[in-house]
């Protein structure tokens, strides 16, 4: 599914199209303007409201929202989930995609079936596994009780669903650009007498460097906003458990809309910062061939 | 599992290092907690495990799930091929940022989304007010899920659709201008074939990503059982009563629908390449 997030042939400049081969100019505008209007109806309205929401009681009362010392444990806790979750699985992504691209093995197609799994697993599903595991009536409850390790209700459940739903997004990245990319300059500097890791470092990373900061944004975007998983496995103690998603749910039934709405823009400017990153990233990608 | 049968490039290190790395770690975060749902699940007697899942409130839960999903998809269809087309045929202002927001439903987080779609159209609302002297609620009816669900989905239909536009051929439309058709016929005759398996790909996608979605809809669903709950709900509150192997069995047969979704996908795939090549 992965390959549906990314798009790096998004900035490609198109040839104009002929005129004999295009629509009417009554029926291009009529078409123009009912895609426009769908876009802002589903996409630009939404982001319209989460500001105009935010801000309906003025700057002050936004600027107090994110001061709550919750809202403040829920930014660190976020980052600090993401800043584990998101290294990982770089650290993952790169190994499986050296692994698939450089070598031939039986089962490789399962091994890069294995790895999209994640991506067709309902997010509360992905925290499920994870209860059904570590919980107290998990298979593993009983000995972690005994041992006095807590992994669900607390930080490392939370960290393990979020690597659970951001588990492919870098190897998905880095299998087709390394595939691409082949084995020749690798094994030229081999044959030359570089080793193993320096290899890597000064052949294959100077390469995939773009298409790898591209998987680890998109991977960090769904780290930090990930709900229905982190929800499952967070027990959502205030303060303690809660990431900045629960936080705004939290905020949210308790009919605080204006702080859940504060809250919500700083995961939107995330968003925002997240697409136009990418954008950026596509276009240096198709300019340099990865 | 991996066995080394000949390694194209015999000259370069680290294959043992990294296969060892990428079977622990997929082992460990993804393989072994997904066999405790199986374990779990396999638990519970099959009487009971068939009871847990035909009860009322469970098929209905699916049929809500099901339902808002494929409608969703059927609207992202149709509204993403005409982005689609717009994007790749048209130049209009603004349209690299059209394009960029496209992407957003993957970006932002489905809380954010969540609360955002409540708050429009909740009765008093935006546009649920505008619906309200109709008589028509929006938010906390299975609608306002699927509008949910048409935000979460709107970037597969675009994004699998945009790329085969892009490299079609115009030689073929071309020949059809020449015999004198019509604009339309040949979009419907000679494009629009061509477009299906992509098409089609992005609808499975979009309707299975809309089975499992949780976050976007929980806020503007209102969570009636039998109505407007849907299956991922279910789970979670069948493990709030610590009711773990009914909601492990939930969860299985949950799963096993976008599993098959998915097959569809790749055999749709496979088929459409098979086209690619004989044409």
């Amino acid at each position: 599914m992965a390959g549906i997030v990314t798009n790096p042939g998004a900035g490609k400049a198109q040839a104009a199209v002929p005129e004999h081969l295009t629509e009417s100019r009554p029926v291009k505008y009529l078409l123009i303007g009912i895609a426009l209007l769908f876009v802002a109806l589903i996409v630009v309205l939404p982001m319209v409201t989460v500001l105009s929401q935010a801000f309906s009681k003025g700057w002050s009362s936004y600027v107090y929202a994110l001061k709550d010392p919750d809202a403040l444990a829920a930014l660190r806790l976020t980052l600090t989930t993401a800043l584990l979750a998101v290294p990982l699985n770089s650290l993952f992504g790169l190994a499986a995609a050296w692994a698939i691209t450089k070598f031939k093995f039986r089962g490789k197609n399962l091994l890069i079936t294995l790895i999209d799994l994640p991506f067709a697993v309902s997010p509360v599903i992905s925290g499920l596994i994870y209860v059904l595991l570590f919980g107290a009536q998990g298979l593993l409850g009983p000995w972690l009780q005994e041992h006095d390790i807590h992994i669900i209700f607390a930080t490392p459940g939370i960290v393990l669903a979020t690597m659970f739903v951001t588990f492919p997004f870098v190897a998905r990245e880095l299998i087709p650009l390394m595939e691409a990319q082949g084995v020749l300059d690798e094994e030229a500097a081999v044959s030359l007498g570089a080793r193993g890791w320096r290899v890597f470092r000064r052949v294959t990373l100077p390469n995939i460097k773009w298409g790898l900061l591209y998987g680890m944004i998109l991977c960090n975007a769904r780290a930090m906003g990930e709900f229905g998983a982190v929800s499952v496995v967070s027990g959502h103690i205030r303060g303690e458990t809660n990431t900045l998603p629960l936080h705004i749910e939290i905020l949210y039934n308790e009919y605080q809309f204006t702080s859940a709405f504060a809250v919500a823009s700083l995961l939107m400017l995330l968003a925002v910062v997240t697409l136009i990153a990418k954008s950026i990233l596509e276009r240096r990608m198709s300019g340099h061939g990865g | 599992m991996a066995q080394q049968t000949r390694n194209p490039s015999r000259l370069l290190p680290g294959f043992r290092l990294t296969m060892g790395f990428t079977t622990l770690y997929l082992s460990l975060v993804v393989l072994i907690p997904l066999a405790a749902l199986a374990i779990k699940s396999a638990g519970l007697p099959p009487s009971q495990w068939w009871d847990t899942v035909t009860a009322p409130r469970v098929l209905a839960s699916y049929k809500v799930s099901l339902m808002t999903s494929f409608f969703a998809a059927v609207v992202n269809l149709a509204f993403g091929l005409l982005l689609a087309w717009v994007l790749v045929r048209y130049r209009f202002p603004g349209k690299r940022i059209v394009d960029g927001l496209v992407d957003l439903p993957f970006a932002l987080p489905t809380a954010v989304a969540g609360i955002a779609l409540t708050t429009i159209y909740a009765p008093n609302g935006w546009i649920g007010q505008l619906a309200q002297p109709f008589g028509l609620k929006i938010a906390y009816s299975p609608l306002g899920i699927t509008i949910a669900l048409i935000f979460i989905g709107l970037p597969f239909v675009v994004r699998t659709v945009q790329p085969v536009l892009q490299d079609l051929e115009s030689d073929t439309e071309e020949a059809a201008v020449l015999l004198g058709a019509y604009r339309w016929r040949s979009f419907r005759r000679v494009i629009l074939p061509q477009l299906i398996p992509a098409l089609l790909t992005g609808f499975a996608l979009a309707f299975a990503r809309g089975i499992g979605e949780y976050g976007s809809v929980v806020f503007i669903s209102g969570n009636m059982p039998m109505k407007t709950e849907i299956a991922p709900l279910l789970i979670i509150t069948k493990l709030e009563q610590y009711e773990y192997g009914q909601a492990a069995a939930i969860a299985v047969v949950l799963l096993l629908l976008s599993f098959v979704l998915l097959l569809l996908i790749n055999l749709l795939q496979r088929w459409a390449g098979r086209r690619l090549h004989s044409a």
